[in-house]
């Protein structure tokens, strides 16, 4: 395991700790949730092997899971966007490609980008994860608004937790 | 026989996504499925405990509503032993049925881990099958009723919660004695509804809605709620009641489980006449 894979690998219990121990505490009146920890999969380099990454999001979702008592769920939405990225990646390709070993951040790619890139998967996430919670079509409305909420809940916490990192200096 | 495995191994990712979506889905069903132990859930001790440390971070922040609950909890109950004492120095009528008698026994438990704002929303609590908790009993609090035991491993278990859109608890309204099921719709965490109250029924705000005692799970007469909402549609069956629930799940802090030493005989007996266990 090169140095990278080790920082994946503790970045992992990062993110399942702060989702499980205090952002599962965190509800904004009552429909904005934020799962933070699917910045995992999403901000991985973007030649990670796409066999790879279905089994992270699919270890990452159950992980998750365990904690929500939700057997499944999680993982279900996560395996979901794991096997979405990658194609989505190829298909907002700027123009000249993306630079070889490039992150699909905010400081390699720009903000533009970054909203272009995560706001769909992140929506598809949340919108399979609170319809099969919801187990059917039958709170529509309610659950549209959950999942409006949460997507632009989620999406500016781990867009801003970005301009906060550590290797922003090194990109 | 080699085309087909080129073939797979080309669209080895989309096979991958295809088996990983299916046991997912899979165990979302399996989970749905009533009672059950599973391994992987919150009742398992790692995750148990690093949510118990998150739960006793929070709870300093809660301290002074849980010592008001106890101390009138205590206050409530040293009055009713009181009153107890008082009828059997009245008339020593002896029960000779202990099982009757001892027919409920409490374990309390303190809470772990609350969710209130999912469609489905579990308790995680720290007693487990160490301590006689099995799935399927009953769990109160001081204030009504909470949930049933859902798993339990040997230390934890898990409860669905009364806000868990797949739960109904078999209730009555307490003053006109009528039947029905309270099973909430997923929306406020204070609000559930009173399923199939009869139109000839005539339910008013105010009135108290507690446990029926027909499913041996919750003994007779745990309050679950008081009716906010009535409402009857023209040409409806039943009427839309909306009620509060007795309990704020949103500041859950010990739990009562019940264990209900009739309930295999009932069960049993049942089962020999229905067929079924209710």
């Amino acid at each position: 395991m090169n140095r990278s894979g080790v920082v994946q690998f503790v970045l992992f219990f990062v993110y399942v700790l702060v989702q499980v121990l205090i952002l599962r505490n965190l509800v904004l009146f009552n429909t904005a949730f934020c799962f933070l920890y699917i910045a995992f999969i999403l901000l991985l380099p973007i030649e990670t092997n796409p066999l790879a990454l279905m089994v992270m999001g699919f270890v990452l979702g159950f992980t998750i899971d365990i904690f929500y008592d939700s057997m499944g769920l999680h993982a279900l939405a996560t395996v979901l966007i794991s096997y979405l990225r990658n194609y989505w990646l190829a298909a907002i390709t700027p123009q000249g490609g993306y630079d070889s070993n490039s992150t699909a951040t905010v400081m390699a790619n720009g903000l533009q980008w970054f909203l272009v890139y995560s706001l769909p998967l992140v929506f598809v996430h949340h919108t399979v994860l609170f319809f099969v919670e919801a187990s059917g079509f039958t709170l529509f409305w309610y659950t549209m608004l959950k999942i409006v909420a949460s997507l632009l809940f989620t999406v500016s916490v781990f867009t801003l937790l970005q301009y906060l990192s550590p290797q922003r200096r090194r990109l | 026989m080699e085309r087909l495995f080129n073939f797979i191994y080309e669209y080895r990712a989309f096979f991958t996504f295809l088996v990983l979506e299916l046991v997912c889905a899979w165990l979302i069903i399996e989970n749905n499925q009533f009672q059950s132990t599973h391994f992987f859930n919150s009742s398992n001790r790692v995750a148990a405990g690093l949510l118990s440390f998150s739960q006793s971070t929070r709870e300093y922040f809660s301290l002074r509503t849980i010592n008001e609950n106890l101390a009138r909890e205590n206050a409530e109950l040293r009055t009713r032993l009181e009153r107890e004492l008082q009828v059997q120095a009245l008339d020593s009528v002896t029960l000779n049925d202990s099982a009757r008698v001892n027919q409920y026994q409490f374990v309390s438990a303190k809470v772990v881990a609350n969710s209130t704002h999912l469609y489905k929303n579990f308790i995680t609590i720290n007693k487990g099958s160490f301590d006689g908790i099995e799935p399927g009993m009953a769990v109160i609090s001081d204030q009504g009723a909470v949930g049933k035991v859902k798993s339990v491993s040997d230390h934890y278990a898990v409860l669905i919660s009364l806000l868990n859109v797949d739960e109904q608890v078999s209730s009555v309204i307490k003053r006109t004695n009528h039947f029905g099921s309270v099973k909430w719709d997923g929306l406020h965490m204070r609000y559930s509804n009173l399923l199939f109250i009869p139109r000839h029924a005539a339910p008013a705000v105010g009135d108290s809605v507690v446990t029926s005692g027909y499913n041996a799970i919750f003994p007779e007469g745990v309050l679950v709620g008081i009716i906010r909402e009535v409402n009857l549609k023209e040409e409806a069956m039943f009427w839309d009641i909306r009620i509060e629930l007795a309990q704020d799940f949103g500041r859950l802090a010990f739990v009562d489980v019940i264990k209900s030493k009739l309930k295999t005989e009932r069960d049993s007996i049942e089962l020999t006449t229905h067929g079924e266990v209710k």
